[in-house]
C-alpha cells in the first residue's frame, strides 16, 4: 500500500528537537525525560584512560521511543548507566524529569532491565516481580495484585509460581521485563534486552513492548544492536560511533498510515527505506554524508536524517 | 519430598562406607602379618595383632561391658554416651558462639573493604596458633573473670575454644557467601534505591546460603575437634576428650577399649554435622544454583 508518511504523533512528542548543541539554559516546558547537556565519560584503567562518551547531547522527551545504536564499545551501555545513576558523569549536565539522576533513581522515576535477566534464583517468578514493590514497602495484597497484572502482561500467568531455573531464556528475560514495570515508572531503561532471544520470540516482544509502551505512555531508551529492532520500535534512532563513543547521527523515523506498530509495518517499504537510512548513518559514519536519502525527506519532511 | 530422599540416599550411602571401612580393617588385620611388613628398620606396614588392631567384634562387644571392674561401673557405651552428650553440648555453643561471631565478621569484611584487608589475614593466622597454647591461657583469663553471680566455669572455656575454631570457616564461607551476587544483582537493587540493609537481608544473605551451608557442616566438625583437643589440654572432666585420653591408658591390658571411645567421637562428630544438615533442609529454598 502506498501511503503518505505522517509523523507518529501521540507519543513521540516529536517537536523537540534530537539534540540540544547549545549549552544548557534549562528549556521552558514540561520536563524532558532525560537531558543531557555535553556529557562526558572518561574511566581511568590500569592500561590508561578510556573516553567512554564525549560531549553527548540527548533529549528524550516523555512518552518518547529512543534506541541507541552503534559497534560495540561505543558507549552506549554507558550513557545508560548514566541516565540510572549507576555510574556518574565525568563533566556536563544529566537529568532525567528535571531531576539530578540520583534523585531519579531514589524517587524511583525509572526501570531498568538489561541483557542479563538478573532474576534472584531463590525467589518465584511472582516472588521476582514483586521484589522492588517488596523493597518499597508495598503491602503484600497490594504486591499479588500487581504481580497478577504484570505476569499477565508479559503472558506468564501459569508460572508464577515457577522459579526462573524452570524457564527458558526468553520467559526469564520477559520476567524481568515484567520487573521493570512493576512501579510503573515514566522512564524505562533497556540494554540490550532482547539480545539472548531467537529471532521470533524476539519479534513477538518487541510487539509486545510496543503494547506495554502504548498502554504505560512510559518514554524508553533502549539499546539494541539489531537496526530492524530500533527501526520497529522506535520514534528516533540514535546511532553512535566509536573511540571516543559521541553520537554521530539521529535518525526519526516515520511510519506510513497512522503510525502503528503492528506486525505488517516489517513488510512495508518505508520500514526497509528507514532501515536503509539508519544503516547508511551507521556505516557512513559523520563523515560527508549529508544527504542520506531517507523518505522522509523525499516525502517533504522539514527533518530527515540529522547528521551531526 | 525430594529433599528428604536424597537425605536418605546420603545416610544409606554412608552407612555403606562405614561397612567397606569395617570389613577392609578385617581385611588388613588377616592379609598383614601380626608383627606388620618392615623393609629393613623401616616399618611400611603397622602391627596387625590383637592388640594394636582389635577385631570389629570385639570392640563391640567392649562397648556392652562394664567400664571398669568396680561394683557400679556403668558399661562402656553408657560411658561413652554420656560423655558425648557433655561434649555435644558444650560443641554445640562454641559453634553458635563461633558462628555468630564469623557472620558479623563476614558482615563486617563486606561492608567495609578496608576491614577485609584488615582482618583477613589476622582471622588465617589465628588459626596457625597452635589449641595447646591457647587453652591454659583462656582458662587462666577465665579464672579472672569477675561476672556478678555467674562463675566462669572450665566448660565456658572449652565451648570459648570450640567457637574459636569454628568462627573460622564460617566467617571466610560466609565472606564468600556475601560477596556471591552478580554486578547484575546488585545493581539492581541500588537501582530500586535499597540500602545496604535491605540488600543485605534481601539479595547478599540469600545469595551467601549455598556458601555458607558447607562452611556451617565445617564448623560443626572443627567445633567439636576443638572440643575434644580443650577438654584434655584443660583437663575438663565428664566430655569425651577426658575419656579417650584415660582409655587410652588402658590400651595394653584393654586393647578394644580406647577404640570404643574413638568410636563415640567420631559419631560426635556425624551427628554434628547431621545436624547442620537439617538445617539445609530448612533452608534449601535458597540452595539453589545460580540463574543469570
Ligand atoms: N567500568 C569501566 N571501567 C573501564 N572502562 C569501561 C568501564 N565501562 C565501560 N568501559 C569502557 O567504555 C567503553 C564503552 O563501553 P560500553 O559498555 O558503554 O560500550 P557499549 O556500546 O555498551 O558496547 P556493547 O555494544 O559491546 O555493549 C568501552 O571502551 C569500555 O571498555
Ligand atoms: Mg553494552
Amino acid at each position: 500500500m502506498r501511503s503518505i508518511p505522517v509523523p507518529t504523533g501521540s507519543r513521540s512528542g516529536s517537536t523537540t528537537s534530537a539534540v540540544a548543541p547549545a549549552a544548557g539554559a534549562p528549556r521552558p516546558g514540561p520536563a524532558a525525560a532525560v537531558r543531557a547537556v555535553g556529557v562526558h565519560k572518561r574511566f581511568r584503567t590500569r592500561a590508561g584512560v578510556v573516553t567512554a562518551l564525549q560531549d553527548v547531547h540527548l533529549e528524550v522527551a516523555a512518552g518518547e521511543f529512543v534506541s541507541l545504536i552503534g559497534p560495540s564499545g561505543c558507549g552506549k551501555s554507558t550513557l545508560l548507566r548514566l541516565v540510572a545513576d549507576l555510574e556518574e558523569p565525568t563533566s556536563g549536565e544529566l537529568s532525567v524529569f528535571g531531576k539530578a539522576p540520583r534523585v531519579a533513581r531514589e524517587a524511583q522515576d525509572y526501570g531498568i532491565a538489561f541483557q542479563q535477566a538478573g532474576l534472584l534464583p531463590w525467589r518465584s517468578v511472582r516472588g521476582n516481580v514483586e521484589l522492588p514493590l517488596e523493597l518499597h514497602g508495598v503491602g503484600r495484597r497490594e504486591r499479588a495484585g500487581r504481580a497478577r497484572e504484570l505476569l499477565a502482561l508479559v503472558g506468564l500467568s501459569d508460572f508464577a509460581d515457577h522459579t526462573p531455573a524452570q524457564l527458558s531464556g526468553g520467559m526469564q528475560q520477559r520476567v524481568a521485563i515484567a520487573r521493570a514495570l512493576a512501579e510503573r515508572p515514566s522512564l524505562l531503561l533497556m540494554d540490550e534486552p532482547f539480545g539472548a532471544l531467537d529471532e521470533m520470540t524476539r519479534e513477538r516482544m518487541q510487539t509486545e513492548l510496543v503494547r506495554i509502551c502504548a498502554e504505560s505512555g512510559a518514554a524508553v531508551v533502549f539499546v539494541t544492536h539489531s537496526i530492524p529492532e530500533a527501526v520497529f520500535l522506535s520514534d528516533r534512532v540514535v546511532v553512535m560511533s566509536p573511540r571516543p563513543g559521541r553520537i554521530s547521527a539521529v535518525v526519526p523515523i516515520r511510519l506510513p498510515g497512522t503510525g502503528e506498530r503492528t506486525e505488517g509495518l516489517r513488510e512495508d517499504a518505508a520500514f526497509f527505506a528507514a532501515v536503509t537510512a539508519v544503516r547508511e548513518a551507521l556505516h557512513g559514519g559523520a563523515a560527508g554524508t549529508p544527504a542520506v536519502a531517507a523518505p522522509e525527506t523525499a516525502a517533504g519532511a522539514p527533518r530527515g536524517v540529522d547528521l551531526r | 519430598m525430594s529433599g528428604v530422599r536424597a537425605g536418605l540416599r546420603r545416610a544409606g550411602v554412608a552407612l555403606v562406607a562405614l561397612l567397606v571401612a569395617l570389613v577392609l580393617w578385617e581385611v588388613v588385620k588377616a592379609v598383614v602379618p601380626d608383627t606388620g611388613v618392615h623393609l629393613g628398620t623401616a616399618s611400611l606396614l603397622p602391627r596387625t595383632d590383637d592388640r594394636a588392631m582389635p577385631h570389629v567384634w570385639d570392640v563391640l562387644a567392649r562397648l556392652g561391658e562394664a567400664e571398669s571392674g568396680a561394683r557400679d561401673a556403668p558399661t562402656v557405651l553408657a560411658a561413652t554416651l554420656s560423655a558425648a552428650v557433655f561434649t555435644l553440648g558444650i560443641a554445640l555453643v562454641g559453634w553458635a558462639l563461633g558462628v555468630v561471631g564469623g557472620l558479623l565478621l563476614a558482615v563486617l569484611m563486606q561492608r567495609w573493604r578496608v576491614a577485609e584487608h584488615a582482618v583477613l589475614p589476622w582471622v588465617v593466622l589465628s588459626q596457625t596458633v597452635p589449641l595447646v597454647a591457647l587453652a591454659p591461657l583462656v582458662v587462666g583469663w577465665g579464672g579472672r573473670l569477675e561476672l556478678g553471680p555467674l562463675q566462669w566455669e572450665r566448660w565456658m572455656s572449652v565451648a570459648l575454644i570450640a567457637s574459636y575454631l569454628a568462627f573460622f570457616p564460617v566467617a571466610v564461607g560466609a565472606l564468600r557467601g556475601l560477596q556471591s551476587p552478580t554486578a547484575a544483582q546488585v545493581e539492581l537493587f541500588r537501582a530500586q534505591a535499597a540500602g545496604w540493609g535491605r540488600t543485605l537481608v534481601s539479595l547478599r544473605l540469600p545469595a551467601a546460603v549455598p556458601h555458607l551451608l558447607p562452611a556451617l557442616r565445617l564448623g560443626a566438625a572443627t567445633a567439636v575437634v576443638g572440643a575434644i583437643v580443650a577438654e584434655v589440654s584443660t583437663g575438663t572432666r565428664g566430655g569425651i576428650g577426658r575419656l579417650v585420653v584415660s582409655y587410652a591408658q588402658a590400651a595394653s591390658g584393654d586393647p578394644a577399649k580406647p577404640w570404643a571411645a574413638l568410636l563415640g567421637a567420631a559419631v560426635l562428630g556425624l551427628v554434628a554435622a547431621g545436624v547442620v544438615g537439617l538445617l539445609g533442609l530448612v533452608l534449601r529454598r535458597y540452595r539453589t544454583a545460580e540463574v543469570s
